[in-house]
């Protein structure tokens, strides 16, 4: 890197948002910057975990089945928020996502029919032929082709931003501190949720149980920069992303494969061997995302879905092996659990049971009856040995505090007005179109969008 | 009690632990068969790695697009931990068994078993015809090869080796078949039968999912399934033109040597040009080969098949050129001696990958036929 010469576009991150900005500016004819703060094999951010894109499409396309209009993804996520979203912007996402996939193919993205388990998503989202990490190699193949410049290992410390103005970054490489000038910049560097102190801040010790499912790269440095620096700030600095997921996963990246999907199956008791929540409340690709607070508000952040032997090899295999007993009081000191509670919750649970025909593809009649909580479907007696219990803790997926955006992707500032040359893609500034809750495939839809926008309006800024 | 599988435990567990994560993942779903053969299961037994690592093409894509790949603390490496099976398996089911220790330093037993075979046709022929015909300008058109060593011991030699490599070939991939949890019977299915022969003709698996598999880094090209084509469609060639020799000579009666625009002649010279190309590419490639995805262990094997290859084509095409001259003789002798080593270690060598590679594929279009389990949304 040539650190004396001004880099017409610095692009900070180096996920899918950044990448698709910093493609679309040097395409524009810019000079582009890309620093990437973790090592090239893990490169990628939270982009290198996805899988898929939600897209809008008015009739079958490719791997998407039926159709899938703007009026119905824009009901879906309003639903999803709370109403937490911008609907200008959000409405300009979706409409995004009917187009962008071509770009996408062209620029080396390959897209699969939905996987073995997801036909529920085949109607929305598109999947990426292996993944989220197929397509950040394929982004930085055409990046580097085009010439963008790239730097692993490098971590943006700080921004000199003077009147709302971007004048330089300060990155870090191997010990040495670099100062880089930018006609622009683009803030596409994620959330905070692998900060672990600031994740306490936001929960205080109930984080030091959370997993974080992601990169362990996201420490919200960029983000933490920009609010510094007079960012207007968005969504609820408390609340992340959070699902259950086997508590035996890694404490960063452990993805997709640490996900327990038996819950709806089973019964899930905390540590004290007492249920807390009803597990049929709804189909569990519904209901996943809520499990993760659930369990974080449990003593000690732990939870145990048990299932008996009739529902074994129903749903996607875990990775981890469950424990296992011939009876519930082995199963129970397998898990450390109080065998005498354990087997009461189980005996008042099988015996709240009111007759049902079971039926996990539909919300069927298996329900409790006078129990306190509810199952309200799926409710069959945990009866038949051998029985079996994955243990779950809060796995954090993302963060939603981030910056205010406008719809040429300008951050703006607390007094409202936007920065002229500071721009902003991808899960930095999500909360502006997901405010609240989550749909599959909505963060890809927002980075893919903006990071379009970010290099569009940096390289249009560049050249006047 | 049993000899111990060759599969080793070790690595069965490892196989094991890898394929249950990609079973809880299936991102790479969409790239080959092995996804979808694998998340048939919920566990996996020795002979479900047999079959799914012999299902496996080695393009790599799959590697390059895992979140779980080194330095990631999960250490997946799907395509290396496949080609360290499918190498045990070609031990576990070959037959004779207690010939497998061929398999040992492969590339050095091929070696010598071609030098082998050279040497006893050159000693052959100047033993039983003499050394002066060896060296003599033979013309062209009054049967010149069969004075040095005639029709019919040449079909009988060759016929011979050829039969007893196919019978043992046939044995081996019958005993993977059973290994597997197959029933005799079912590897005849028609419909699968033929859905494996198209998959195996146009290397449907060997596509990286489209784009090609990985050279030298992430780059997917499409130059190893082409290189194997050339290979694989030269192989056939040269075959073919052995089987219109055939025909010629015995059912309408017209002998060696052809005329270069004959078809066995064409044929061949089609087939063994080919085998110069297709095995120099995948040769080459080998070279370029990112080392992560490198089974060390193969190596030798790979190598001495391919250059097993050169050597029957080279051979082939020089004794074409060359049939008029004083150096026929010789190279009739290296020629034959090298199509001999090649026959000899058909059952002990690479040329097996072939073999299982097509029986698993039947397998997985007659597994196809039957119900997935059921399961749960995610």
């Amino acid at each position: 890197m040539d650190r004396s010469r001004p880099y017409d576009v610095l692009i900070l991150g180096g996920g899918n948002a950044a990448l698709c900005a910093a493609i679309t500016a040097r395409r524009a004819g810019r000079s582009v910057l890309l620093l990437e703060s973790a090592p090239k094999d893990f490169r990628g951010g939270n982009s290198r975990h996805t899988r898929n894109l939600r897209c809008m499409h008015d009739a079958p396309a490719d791997v998407l089945t039926g159709t899938y209009d703007e009026e119905e993804y824009w009901q879906d996520l309003f639903k999803v928020t709370g109403g937490q979203t911008n609907e200008r912007l959000a409405r300009m996402t979706i409409r995004h996502t009917a187009t962008c996939r071509q770009w996408m193919i062209e620029h080396g993205v390959r897209f699969q029919p939905s996987l073995g388990g997801t036909l529920h998503v085949s109607r929305t989202n598109a999947f990426f032929l292996g993944g989220g990490k197929a397509l950040v190699n394929a982004y930085y193949r055409a990046a580097e082709a085009l010439g963008v410049e790239i730097r692993y290992d490098t971590e943006v410390i700080g921004l000199n931003i003077r009147d709302g103005r971007f004048i330089s970054a300060v990155a870090a490489s191997r010990g040495i501190d670099h100062e880089i000038h930018g006609a622009a910049v683009i803030a596409a560097a994620g959330g905070f949720e692998s900060n672990l102190a600031w994740l306490r801040e936001a929960w205080g010790s109930t984080a030091d149980n959370f997993l974080v499912r992601g990169t362990p790269y996201n420490m919200g440095r960029v983000l933490r920069l920009l609010l510094d620096n007079e960012a207007k700030s968005i969504g609820d600095p408390t609340q992340g992303h959070c699902v259950a997921i086997d508590a035996r996963a890694p404490k960063f990246d452990g993805g997709i494969c640490t996900r327990v999907d038996c819950v709806s199956l089973g019964i899930v008791v905390n540590e004290k061997a007492q249920r807390f929540y009803d597990e049929g409340e709804d189909y569990w690709p519904k209901r996943y995302a809520i499990w993760g607070r659930l369990v974080a508000e449990q003593p000690n952040q732990i939870a145990y879905s048990i299932i008996d032997v009739k529902s074994m090899g129903k749903f996607i295999p875990p990775v981890y092996p469950p424990f296992k007993g011939q009876s519930l009081r082995e199963l129970a000191l397998a898990l450390h659990l109080d065998p005498a509670a354990f087997e009461a919750t189980v005996a008042q649970f099988n015996a709240a049971l009111r007759p049902g025909t079971f039926d996990h593809t539909v919300l069927d009649d298996c329900a409790t009856q006078g129990l306190v909580p509810p199952k309200t479907h799926w409710a069959r007696a945990i009866d038949t040995p051998p029985f079996f219990a994955y243990p779950l803790r809060p796995g954090i997926t993302f963060t939603y505090l981030g910056v205010t955006v406008n719809e040429r992707a300008q951050v703006i500032l607390s007094d409202d007005r936007p920065a002229t040359n500071i721009f902003a893609a991808g899960e930095i500034m999500a909360g502006n179109v997901l405010g609240n809750g989550y749909i599959a495939g909505i963060g890809m839809a927002i980075g893919t969008t903006f990071g379009h926008i970010a290099g569009r309006e940096a390289a249009r800024h560049v050249g006047t | 009690m049993s000899a111990p599988s060759p599969i080793a435990a070790g690595l069965v567990q490892e196989g094991q632990r890898m394929a249950s994560i990609c079973n809880a993942c299936r991102y790479c779903e969409g790239y080959c068969a092995v996804f979808p053969a694998l998340e048939r299961r919920l566990s996996f037994s020795e002979g479900d790695l047999a079959y799914l690592s012999n299902l496996c093409h080695d393009c790599g894509a799959c590697y390059y697009a895992c979140q779980y790949a080194p330095p990631h603390e999960f250490q997946l490496n799907l395509p290396k931990m496949m080609s360290e099976i499918r190498a045990a398996t070609y031990r576990k089911y070959a037959w004779p068994g207690f010939l497998v220790a061929l398999f040992e330093r492969n590339g050095l037993v091929v070696s010598v078993i071609t030098m082998a075979c050279i040497v006893l046709f050159l000693l052959g022929m100047i033993v039983f015809v003499d050394a002066q015909a060896l060296l003599a300008v033979h013309a062209d058109s009054n049967g010149a090869f069969y004075a040095l060593l005639s029709h019919g011991a040449m079909v009988r030699i060759f016929g011979a080796v050829f039969a007893l490599a196919l019978a043992m070939l046939l044995v081996a991939a019958a005993r993977f078949w059973r290994d597997i949890g197959e029933q005799a019977g079912t590897i005849l299915s028609a419909g699968p039968l033929g859905r494996s022969i198209d998959a195996a003709l146009r290397l449907t698996y060997l596509r990286g999912g489209g784009d090609g598999c990985a050279y030298s880094d992430d780059q997917p090209s499409p130059a190893r399934r082409t290189y194997h084509q050339i290979t694989f469609y030269g192989f056939l060639f040269c075959f073919a033109a052995t089987c219109v020799a055939t025909v010629y000579h015995y059912a309408l009666g017209r002998h060696a040597p052809y005329a270069w625009w004959s078809l066995p002649t064409l044929l061949g010279t089609a087939g063994g040009i080919a085998l110069l190309i297709g095995p120099a590419g995948l040769l080459a490639l080998k070279a370029r080969r990112d080392a992560v995805l490198t089974n060390e262990k193969q190596v030798g094997m790979d190598v001495g098949f391919l250059a097993q290859l050169l050597i029957v084509s080279g051979t082939g095409l020089l004794l074409l050129a060359l049939r008029g001259s004083a150096a026929m003789g010789i190279l009739l002798a290296l020629h034959l001696g090298a199509v001999m080593a090649f026959f000899i270690t058909l059952p002990y060598g690479k040329f097996v990958h072939a073999v299982y590679r097509f029986t698993a594929l039947v397998r997985y279009y007659v597994e196809r036929r039957r119900p997935v389990p059921e399961l749960g949304p995610e």
